[in-house]
Order: structure tokens, then sequence, then C-alpha cells
């Protein structure tokens, strides 16, 4: 097993070399209230840029399938199966509808089960914490939202968290891959193995076994109710975070929350057979259609996703504009205390390309 | 006829006691208060592993100067020194004759030498029954911190949930835990909460949650605290996704005042709470049953690594006795502590390391020593 994942690995790396010499297709699905909108202000910064990047469009509205369920349309399967990767803004998840979740279903689809958010601190955009530089990084197919749960007798709920070691390895090789390309300090496994022994862990274990693959990796286990008060108090005591589904669903929350919200995190899911890069913002229906939403999630998810493609180059220079935009706080969304307009914020980073 | 008689005999029988007390003692302080020795009260103690004896040696020092009427019942308890710790039995035995216990923090290993599951805390969580643990997020005034006007109560359910203990390894390498939510005891917890709102004049009770995900288990525990809030209509009532709550949390605390959870977002809230107002060290907490309560600090951390370098702050423990002092009607006593630790705070020209200062443990406990004032009733 282990050894498929790291030659898995061993072949991304060398397809995302190979991919950033010619033009590469990417799926995009714009997603709904404000997704259009912002989707269409990261196009325009990535042709700018000249990013050889050419995207499709796919529409993942519901379709009634086959089997009588409603589900994502085959093409949107197939778009994103042909290109190994997409970007993907805010989806719609009505309410006991009888389908469901269409994030869950296209997790499920690809085995996207890693998610990595990194938290940063933008200068310009004031918040109480200013020294936050962190990437949680998630299991995203089992634990507690592994969905098995019954009601035994009246009034009594079993709901199983689920563990498994080839999970919990995927996640632990994945997330010291990470450490080590992007050069990071260290990495901390979060966990609560003095509560639940057996099933963190395991989890505990796994990350022990590969840390000892990764020795110039600094490694480091951390209970939860530690982490959550040292978090508030000093971030910058950590780096990269690795940990079970429900933590990191928590945590990547909790990070968001110390710079600023979720307008302004990025979030990359890492699967077997591709990746999709997203803004884990709402769809804000609110503002949909007005030229008022903030673009940065979802433009900083794009510059994730360059990276991951190896297009580093261009990866940086968005960033540095995006950054330098917010910095001048000249053009800044209503979101982030400014007057601007969608469009003048993106021309703005048009500009500064 | 007889009682009439009796009365005066027995007004009589005092005054030369009541005199007879204010004679020996000096200090005008422990004269108005000493009580006479039959109202001692007796109270279970155990300090627990890390600091947690340097803390409690720290209360005991404040209660002999403010001369408090109580007398304890010292346990050593711990799971990570199985061998010297007392029998649970004799612990659970001693808290449920006593009523009330100060607890300091017992450290709980990632492994048991027995392969249990159950930690310590759990089996006397579960032994006594002690269903609801109560910790008020409050700022303390000349504690700095990045967020100002935190006032609210984390309610937390800890006796079932995630904290089940009941794990197996179906094949190797596929583990399965159980997380157990049972409407009797979700409802338990949203009636406390709701009391407890309502006894301390509180008007919100939020419900954190993540029955989005978890539909069954969650669900139930959510709707047990819908129906109960229905019976408690001045008191407002709103739910809350775990993940939100925390990114709530650490943006605008202010907005919360009762929280009620489940055992593990319980947790995690307990502490992120704790860290936005200054950390482990000055957050008090208890745990309540139906007939006894066990003071402990709100976060739980045995700061292992400050054993013996008298560098802890003593405050939550403190805290906690003040609140036990109250609890057992001793409120004049639990007062004057209080008040003397907000005084030494206030002042901030004694703190210790965690909360900025320099002083160390013994002279921060001298500092709230030499700040006791009598408080008139």
């Amino acid at each position: 097993m282990a050894v498929r994942i790291i030659r898995q690995f061993a072949t991304t790396k060398q397809n995302a070399r190979h991919y950033s010499s010619q033009i590469r297709k990417c799926t995009i699905i714009p997603g709904d209230g404000i997704g259009p909108e912002i989707s269409t202000a990261v196009q325009k910064i990535f042709a700018v840029a000249k990013v050889p990047i050419e995207w499709e469009s796919v529409d993942v509205t519901p379709v009634r399938g086959p089997d009588g369920k409603f589900g994502i349309p085959q093409e949107a399967i197939d778009s994103v199966n042909r290109n190994k990767i997409g970007l993907k803004g805010p989806l719609m998840t009505p309410v006991g509808k009888g389908h469901r979740s269409l994030n869950l279903a296209l997790r499920k689809e690809f085995s996207l089960y890693a998610n990595v958010r990194p938290c940063r601190s933008l200068e310009g955009y004031k918040t109480l914490y200013d020294n936050v530089d962190v990437v949680t990084i998630r299991e995203n197919t089992e634990g507690e939202y592994s969905g098995i749960e019954h009601e035994i007798v009246d009034g009594v709920v079993q709901s199983i968290k689920l563990i498994t070691e080839d999970a919990s390895r995927r996640v632990a090789e994945f997330a010291f891959k990470y450490t080590k390309e992007n050069k990071r300090r260290k990495l901390t496994a979060v966990h609560k193995a003095n509560i639940m022994r057996m099933s963190d862990g395991l989890f505990l274990r796994c990350c022990r076994d590969t840390a000892e693959k990764f020795p110039d990796v600094k490694f480091e286990e951390k209970y939860l109710d530690t982490v959550c008060l040292n978090m508030v108090q000093d971030p910058s005591q950590y780096d990269v975070l690795v940990m079970p589904n429900l933590y990191g669903d928590i945590l990547s929350d909790m990070c968001a929350g110390l710079v600023g919200g979720l307008g302004l995190t990025p979030s990359g899911n890492i699967g077997i057979n591709g990746a999709l890069f997203e803004s884990v913002h709402g769809t804000a229906p609110d503002i949909a259609g007005k030229d008022l939403a903030n673009p940065t999630a979802l433009l900083l998810s794009a510059v994730m996703m360059l990276k991951y493609m190896g297009l580093n180059e261009q990866a940086d220079r968005i960033q540095l504009a995006c950054f330098n935009t917010i910095k001048e706080a000249k053009y800044l969304t209503g979101d982030l205390g400014g007057k601007s307009k969608c469009s003048e914020f993106t021309n703005e980073i048009c500009n500064k390309l | 006829m007889s009682l009439i008689r009796i009365n005066p005999l027995r007004i009589l029988n005092q005054v030369p006691t009541a005199i007879f007390t204010r004679n020996i003692h000096v200090t005008p302080a422990a004269a108005t208060l000493t009580p006479r020795q039959e109202n001692r009260v007796r109270c279970t103690l155990i300090p627990g592993d890390g600091v947690g004896p340097e803390l409690v040696y720290a209360v005991q020092e404040v209660f002999k100067a403010a001369a408090v009427p109580v007398d304890f019942e010292s346990f050593f308890f711990s799971e990570v020194n199985p061998t010297l710790s007392a029998p649970i039995d004799q612990v659970a035995n001693s808290i449920s004759k006593n009523k009330v216990c100060l607890k300091g923090i017992l450290a709980t290993p990632d492994y048991s030498r027995t392969g249990e599951l159950q930690t310590l805390n759990m089996k006397l969580r579960n032994e006594l029954d002690l269903y609801a643990n109560v910790v008020h997020v409050k700022s303390l005034p000349g504690v700095r911190s990045r967020h100002t006007g935190v006032d609210c109560i984390v309610i937390r359910e800890q006796t079932e949930g995630e904290y089940s203990a009941l794990e197996h390894e179906s094949v190797k390498g596929v583990v399965e835990c159980l997380k157990i939510v049972t409407a009797t005891k979700s409802e338990r917890i949203a009636k406390f909460a709701f009391d407890y709102a309502t006894k301390n004049k509180r008007k919100k009770v939020t419900a954190v949650h993540k029955a989005n995900i978890m539909k069954l288990g969650d669900g139930l525990f959510l709707k047990c605290c819908e129906q109960t809030s229905k019976l408690y209509p001045k008191i407002e009532f709103e739910k809350l996704i775990v993940d939100n709550c925390t990114m709530q949390m650490v943006s605008r605390p202010q907005q919360f005042d009762v929280m009620v959870t489940p055992n593990l977002y319980g947790n995690i809230i307990d502490n992120l709470g704790a860290g936005l107002v200054g950390g482990a060290g000055v957050v008090a907490g208890a745990s309540y049953s139906a007939d006894c309560v066990v003071f402990e600090p709100g976060a739980r951390h045995t700061f292992a690594e400050g054993v013996g370098k008298n560098i802890a702050n003593p405050t939550a423990m403190i805290l906690c006795a003040a609140n036990l002092l109250n609890h057992v009607n001793l409120g004049s006593y639990g007062e004057m502590i209080k008040n003397a630790v907000s005084k030494v705070l206030h002042d901030g020209k004694v703190r210790t390391k965690d909360i900025g200062g320099q002083s160390n443990t013994q002279e921060f406990t001298y500092a709230i020593i030499y700040n006791l004032k009598p408080v008139s009733t």
C-alpha cells in the first residue's frame, strides 16, 4: 500500500513538471450565488498573468440519474476525471431536499482524501491576530464523518467513528511530503489518543511510522485541547497540522477565524485521481450579481492549484499582486471594510501583474 | 412550654463562648468570622498530577491565613502512578460522603498498562455520575489578552459521547470508535443548562452541535435541547454548528452567554475559551452530579513541564476553592478570597509568568494573602 502511494506521488510530481511546459486544461465549476462573479474575476487575472491554462467550465446542478436519484451530471465528472484538476466556487446545499450535499458527492467521486487549508494573516486587513501562518491538513474520507449511525433502541444513538490504517497513513504521507516540499518548519499531529486510545491511537501510530521515513521534517504530537488553547494565545508556535476529519474541520475554521474569516482562506482537496481547489465560504445570495463579492479566497485557491501543478512562477506573481492590493487598501471590497467593487479589486490586481 | 424554657438557656450558654473567641484572636478579621467548631466543613482533596500539588498547597496557605473552617481529606489519586494511587472506591466514597471535592488535574496517558480504554477521570465521573461540567470563561481584570469583555459559561455533558471508551479493531488496521448519545442524558444536560441560565439570570443558551454530519447522534442531542428550550420561554435559544462556533469564538466571543455542548465539543470550547482570557492557569470550573460537586480548573492541563519550578499560576485553583466556599455556604470567605485575587491581578504588580509577570507561585500566593480583607455581609 505504502509503496503504491509513494509511486503515485512520484508520478504526480513528474506529471506536474511535464505540464508546466504546455497548455493545460482545467475544469472550473463556477458555483452558485456569487460564484460566477468571482470565477470570472479569477479567469481574468489568470489571462492577464498569461497562465498556460485553458478553462473548461462545467455546471454541476444536480440532474436525475438513471437510478432516479439526483446527482452530479456525468459530463462534469468526466471533465474532472479527464483534466485531473479543478477549481470550484461555492455551491449551495439545499437543506433536507433529498439529495446529499454536492460537496460531499464531489469528495466521494474523486476520492479527495486530504483537505489542505493554509491560513495566513494578510497585511492590510487587521485582526486581533497578526502572526498567523498555519496550514491545516485534514483527513477527509472517514473518522467521525463516516456516516455510520443507528438508533439501537429508542433514545440511544450510536455513531461510529471509523479510523483505518490505510487512510491514516495516506494522509500522514501527504502531510510529511507537503511539509518538506513547501519548506515548512515542522509538522504537528493533532489527536486525542488519551481519550480515544485505539482509534486516535492508530492515527497517531501511522504518523509516527511515517515520521521515520522523513527524518528531516520536524515532527511533534499535541492533544487537540492543547492546540486549541495555544492557538488562540500564540498561533506562531504552530506550522503544519495534520489530523483526523472532525478535528480538522473544527481547527481549520478556527484558524480561518483568526485571520478574518472564510472569505480570505483558500482550500485544496487532494485526491487519488486529481485535485479540486475551492473557496470554502458560502454563496452569499444577498450580494450575488451586485459586483460586491470578494474573490480573494477563490483566487488564492487558484494560486494553490498553480503551485500544485508546478507553475510556481505565475503562482507567486499572482499571489504577490493580490497581497499588495490588499496591503495598499485602496481597492478593498465591503467585507474588508472598503467600498470598491469586485471588478475594481480585480482590475487593480491585473494592473499590478 | 418546654421550648421557651430551653431557648433562653441556649442563648446564655453561647454568650461566654462568643466573648472567649474574641479574646484569643487578635486580628479583627478572624475574630468576626470565626465560627464555632461544629460548623467545620469536610472536603475531599485530590491534588492531581503535574503542578497540582503545588497549586493545592497555595490554596491551603490561603485557607490557613483566612482561617477558613474547612478540613481537607486528601487522597493521592493518579493514573500515571498507579501503584501509589488510592483505590477509586475510597476516593468516590469520600466524595459522596463529603459532597464536595477540590481536584487538580489528572494526567491521562495515551496507553494503559492493563490495556483499559477508560481513563481514571472517566471512571471517577461515571462512578459519581458527574454529568455536568461548568466552566465560566470570563475576562479577568488586569490579565492582558486579545479579547476583552468575554463572559460566557460552557456547560458540557461529560459522561457519554466520544468519551464512552467503546472501541474495537474489527479487522487489522480498521478501528471503530463508538460515540453514544442518549435522550435521557441529553435531556438532563439541557435541563441543567436552562436551569443554570435561569438561576444565574442569563439571557441566552446556545446549543453547539454537528448535526449536519452526525444527523442521528448530534441530531438527538439537538432535539432534546430544542424541546427543553420550549419549557423556558424567557431564555433565548440558538443553535450553532461547532466549527462555526469556534470561528465565532475567536473573532467575537462577546456574543456568547451560556453554551451547552456534548462531551468532545465541550472540551474544545472550554480550552478555546480559556485561551481567550489568559490560559489554563486562570479559568475555574466545576463538575456536578445530582448530589455532589467536584471543583477543578476549567482547562485540564497538568503543566507537567512546570513541576517543582514554582512558576505555575494558582489563580484557577484558588478561584475553584473560593467557588467551593460559596457552595458550602461560607460565602463571606469565598468573596474575601475572590476579592483578594481580583485586587492582586488588577494591581498587576505581582503576576506569574504565564500572564506576563515575573513572580513565582509563592510570591503570588503571599500577595493574595496580604490582600485578604473581610467582606461585610
